[in-house]
């Protein structure tokens, strides 16, 4: 068998005078390609290259849509940019429309949010590192981890109703207060899921394949990282340590204690190891929320910008007309111009919001993290081979929803 | 931070970081900054175009600025306005963890610099902004179009453009491809405005209107279950 095969080796000769690339597309219906990504590559044998992704087959028109709708009716579109991470989404809209409007949420909502946010973070993280762990071979992860995210969207269940699209964060607190029951299940949830993650960790972290398949792949020093807009885990893998929640707290981050992993070496398994420790900490913060969920309204009590309590509405003529009205012609936002960032579990989600006193806005820019780091698939995958491709996109955490909008 | 006291004030407040920023950065460019503004606790700042790579560049290189990260690149468009796009440079200095708006208007026909030079990662944010509005970028070594179909025409998020496009496609069984026909809605596009025009009065008191005024407390009422409502 030896010789044969050193004899087959020798009869390939290798072309590198660069006048064989061909040209290669990757998707858009590729189960690696995380949803709708178009990869039109050039490789010269094996190796790429030159990538060129092509996006915009989940173009919705998100921001367009959102110029046509009141502010309440503008919220549901923020579930559908990065679906596995809606109410990070709508967190950020809801407190750059709380910025024009010069409010600021209860603390029994902020803490919600921030309960939710870290729920989702978490659900991410896990739907990010099994499926990337599927992409390179590892179907175990996938299996394990998708029972357990489900186990996390019956909370969201529980509390809005749905399972993806929340629509629960609204400008001015949360739709509902927390259901009787949920923050022990929640809390008990928390106690059980790090023997889920050790158990992802022994899957994974030691595997000699998954290292062989990530270290070393798709190395992005820090200076490329800032100079390319990375955010995220993308740029704490490649060692800055920089996190929204940290240096621009909002709704009541600086109260909880937590760490802001970094990689050391900005390839795709310092990533998955700066995902991992993201959890980790996620527990901790969902941890320390419950312990100290404040008592209270879960919204705004200004009956001009959150709707008034059902009760109220049978008795009350001036609560109908809040009622009609809110629904109807929505509140109005001064005019101005904010851009409220949030730390998404993909990075820095950002909305750039215009408005002109009306009741819609005036230009919603949505700013994905998504977007930034698939720009960068021709200089991270260049020099690599197409199946690293695969490994990177899946470090990346694409989701379509959000990069095309 | 929003709230900005008077200025008659007789012994003014010590400078906010932003502020000094603002001077800082009008100082190195007193012709190329036409004004800036610090509202919600954001600077953004209204710049020249031709001044826009310089000015990008002083911000990530000053060692005051460092504004080494650009966050987001996008379009607006103000159609009354006599160059009615703008574009907005959201800027983030991780060193100094600060953000700055920088803003440039134009127009339909005239290109703005490219920054693609100063942040490698602006290249996809001209493309959307081109695809989105026609803004032009001088200087994009790839200016393609990039979230709307091939072949498409036209800027979908001008205000100018409808909601609902001008072709609409589906597979067509007979033609074994897929069909690109011209919009046909079964009911007109209908849009509520919900402006309602005696009453647009978002900051305006009604005379004979004085229970409307807002308590300070907000419109807030008894506990629920209240007997009666607001006082109404």
């Amino acid at each position: 068998m030896q010789p044969q095969r050193t004899e087959i080796e020798t009869e390939i000769p290798v072309d590198h005078s660069g006048l064989n690339t061909y040209t290669m597309n990757l998707g858009p219906q590729h189960p690696a390609a995380h949803g709708v990504l178009r990869l039109i590559l050039e490789l010269d044998g094996e190796v790429v290259e030159r990538a060129d992704p092509h996006i915009g087959l989940l173009h919705r028109g998100t921001e367009k849509l959102i110029e046509h709708k009141t502010y309440l009716q503008a919220l549901p579109y923020f579930d559908r940019l990065d679906y596995v991470s809606p109410m990070n989404q709508e967190h950020c809209f809801a407190l750059a429309v709380e910025k024009l409007l010069g409010i600021t949420a209860p603390p029994r909502a902020q803490a919600i949010r921030v309960l939710f946010c870290e729920l989702t973070r978490i659900l991410n993280h896990i739907l990010n590192i099994t499926t990337f762990a599927l992409d390179i071979g590892a179907i175990t992860p996938a299996l394990w981890g998708f029972e357990e995210r489900e186990k996390g969207m019956e909370f969201y269940d529980r509390v809005c109703g749905a399972r993806l699209h929340a629509n629960y964060v609204r400008p001015g607190g949360v739709l509902y207060d927390l259901p009787d029951g949920l923050t022990a299940d929640l809390a008990r949830w928390v106690e059980g899921f790090p023997k889920f993650l050790n158990d992802l960790d022994s899957l994974l972290t030691d595997n000699r394949i998954f290292k062989q398949r990530t270290v070393d792949i798709g190395v992005v020093s820090a200076q490329e990282a800032i100079s390319r807009g990375f955010s995220g885990p993308m740029l704490r893998g490649s060692g800055v340590a920089w996190d929204l929640r940290k240096s621009q707290p909002y709704d009541g981050y600086e109260k909880y204690d937590f760490d802001i992993p970094v990689g050391k070496t900005g390839d795709c398994y310092a990533r998955y190891l700066v995902r991992m420790e993201e959890m980790r900490q996620s527990l901790s913060i969902m941890k320390q929320v419950l312990d100290s969920l404040p008592t209270g309204p879960v919204k705004s009590d200004d009956f001009k910008i959150s709707p008034p309590p059902r009760a109220e509405m049978k008795r009350s003529m001036e609560a109908l007309i809040h009622h009609f009205k809110l629904f109807t012609e929505g509140y109005h936002v001064p005019a101005g111009e904010t851009y409220t960032a949030v730390e998404a579990p993909k990075g820095e989600f950002g909305v750039y919001l215009v408005s002109d006193g009306t009741n819609r806005p005036w230009r919603c820019r949505i700013r994905a993290p998504g977007f930034a780091h698939l720009q960068a698939m021709d200089f991270m995958s260049k020099g690599h081979m197409l199946a690293d491709t695969v490994a990177i996109i899946g470090s990346m955490d694409v989701v379509f929803g959000e990069i095309d909008r | 931070m929003s709230d900005t006291p008077p200025t008659d004030d007789p012994t003014p407040p010590p400078e906010t970081p932003l502020e000094a920023l603002a001077r800082h950065i009008r100082q190195a460019f007193p012709d190329a900054i036409l004004g800036h503004e610090i509202a919600h606790g954001e600077l953004s700042l209204n710049v020249r175009r031709p001044a826009i790579v310089e000015i990008l560049r002083f911000l990530r290189d000053d060692p005051e600025c460092l504004f080494e990260m650009l966050a987001d690149l996008c379009g607006v468009d103000y159609p009354e306005r006599a160059e009615r796009f703008e574009v907005a440079y959201n800027l983030l200095s991780l060193r100094k963890n600060m953000r700055v708006r920088v803003k440039v208007s134009t127009d339909e026909t005239t290109p703005v610099p490219s920054v693609t030079g100063i942040f490698s990662g602006a290249g996809w944010y001209e493309r959307e902004a081109w695809d989105m509005y026609g803004i032009l970028f001088d200087g994009n070594p790839d200016l393609r179009r990039i979230l709307t179909d091939y072949g498409f025409e036209g800027h979908p998020q001008r205000k100018d453009f409808p909601l609902s496009g001008f072709v609409e496609l589906r597979y067509d069984e007979s033609l074994k491809r897929v069909a690109y026909e011209p919009v046909q809605l079964t009911q007109d596009y209908r849009t509520f405005d919900n402006l309602s025009p005696w009453e647009g009065m978002t900051t305006m008191q009604l005379p004979g209107d004085e229970k409307a005024t807002k308590p300070p407390h907000g419109w807030r009422s008894p506990v629920i279950p209240a007997k009666a409502g607001t006082g109404s």
